[in-house]
């Protein structure tokens, strides 16, 4: 690693202050920083660590929105159980120690193109909230490691309205336990939203020919006459763009039986 | 560099740190604290697990700054008072949980946070919680085995033997 300042921040404005100097960037759980900076793939000149921001902790319910703080950890969101798919989704990421220290905002902020969260965004069609303004999760995700996010914004809370019904299936790459494709399906008051990660070129992307004949009938038999292109899609060594366009299918079937 | 002060073992250390300082280093390289192992660079491998305030982190994957004023417990702690092994390691050592030992270290600090999260795990609920911890030498059948014998569960037969 390059070395670097580290800085602690106890408030969002102190934070943002923080991220104001040149090549400063956010530290949520580390959880994919580090790694990055110990193959010296970033050289910031200082961490804004932001766990110890009181107001981006902890997940409250309000009606039917759970407002998640950005400093949340997956392991907190897991044991909450308000939105039981969201709960059930956090509970997978990676392993125990990932989850106890790995972020909502690290990951939303991140965007990998098999990250788990930004399928349960886009699909519950999320808010996130920054330091300076509020995102529609479908302006937010703008492609593969790439969001709305300009430099030095800070997510510092991602609100979910909770779904009559919703369901997030994950077919696990093994080595890196990923998504090789992950979908998550959610039935809301005006709508079925479906979103699916580990798959595209693109990062995260709604399968909206799924969600207009699921809307009409939501069962698995909805989707038989529908088919995903390969175009594309991701293509490596643990599947191709085929086996994985085939997947799509697959998963959404499986995510709307276990939601109905 | 700048000082960072947290209680290790029950002992309060401190230390002078870069911001670059992992967790795993200040506690090797600066504390002698080895048996904290570092098997891999991508925080895939669990071979560095410590608890930090009770909780099961890698310890390659957090900077030492960040665990200023926390409590880190590593393998060196978890012996008994009188120096035998604790329960989890006398029970890694009855059921041959370990060949080359290298994963050891994180295998135990995993299965003690396991155990106080949920003292009678099953067999499938031990095979999860270590997802995060590889082991190249035993096939993981022993460790599991060692773990629902540490929790005072009979110890399973086990599919693939
Ligand atoms: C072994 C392993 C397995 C994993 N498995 C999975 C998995 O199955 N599914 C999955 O989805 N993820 C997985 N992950 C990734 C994990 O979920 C990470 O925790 C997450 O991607 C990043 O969150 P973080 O809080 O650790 O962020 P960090 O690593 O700290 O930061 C990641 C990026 O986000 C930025 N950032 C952090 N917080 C904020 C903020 N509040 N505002 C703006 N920018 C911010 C940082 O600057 C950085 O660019 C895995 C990671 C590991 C190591
Ligand atoms: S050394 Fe491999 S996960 Fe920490
Ligand atoms: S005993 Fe050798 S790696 Fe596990």
């Amino acid at each position: 690693m390059y070395d670097f300042d580290v800085e602690k921040p106890g408030t969002i404005a102190e934070a943002a202050t923080a991220m104001g100097v040149e090549d400063a960037q956010a530290l949520g759980g580390g959880q994919t920083l580090i790694p990055t900076l110990k193959q010296r793939l970033a050289s910031p000149s200082k961490l804004v660590s932001l766990s110890s921001v009181a107001e981006m902790q902890g997940i409250t319910k309000e009606g039917d929105t759970l407002r998640i703080g950005g400093a949340t950890t997956h392991a907190a969101v897991a044991a909450d159980g308000s939105y039981p798919a969201l709960s059930a989704l956090a509970s997978n990421i990676g392993d125990p120690a990932v989850r106890n220290r790995g972020t909502i905002a690290g990951s939303l902020a991140n965007n990998d193109p098999a990250a788990c969260y930004p399928a349960a965004a886009l699909a519950s069609g999320a808010t996130i909230i920054t330091n300076t303004r509020e995102i529609a999760a479908d302006d937010y995700f703008q492609g593969m490691f790439d969001t709305a996010l300009d430099e030095g914004e800070i997510i510092t809370a991602v609100k979910f309205p909770i779904p009559q019904a919703a369901n997030y299936q994950k077919f696990v790459q093994p080595a890196s336990r990923f998504a090789l494709v992950g979908v998550f399906v959610a039935k809301l008051a005006d709508g079925v939203r479906v979103a699916v990660t580990g798959a595209s070129n693109e990062g995260v992307f709604r399968w909206t020919e799924a969600e207009g004949a699921l809307s009409t009938d939501f069962s698995a038999s909805a989707l038989d006459g529908l088919s995903v292109s390969p175009d594309n899609m991701i293509t490596d060594l643990h599947g191709s763009a085929t086996y994985r366009a085939h997947l799509v299918k697959v998963m959404t079937g499986r995510a709307v039986t276990a939601a109905s | 560099m700048t000082k960072v002060t947290m209680t290790v073992n029950g002992k309060a250390v401190s230390g002078d740190v870069e911001g670059r300082t992992l967790l795993s280093s200040f506690l090797r390289e600066d504390q002698g604290l080895t048996g904290t192992h570092i098997g891999c660079d991508t925080s895939q491998c669990g071979a560095c697990v410590v608890h930090v305030d009770g909780q099961a982190v890698k310890s390659c994957t957090m900077l030492a700054a960040e665990a200023d004023g926390a409590t880190v417990d590593t393998i060196e702690g978890q012996a008994n008072a009188d120096g035998s092994l604790n329960v989890i390691q006398q029970a890694f050592q009855d059921h041959h949980g370990l060949q080359c030992g290298f994963c050891t270290p994180g295998m135990v600090m995993s299965a003690a946070a396991l155990l106080k999260e949920n003292p009678k795990p099953s067999e499938a609920e031990v095979r999860e919680y270590l997802e995060g911890n590889i082991c190249r030498c035993t096939g993981y059948h022993n460790i599991v085995k060692a773990i629902m014998a540490a929790s005072g569960q009979d110890v399973p037969a086990l599919a693939a033997e």
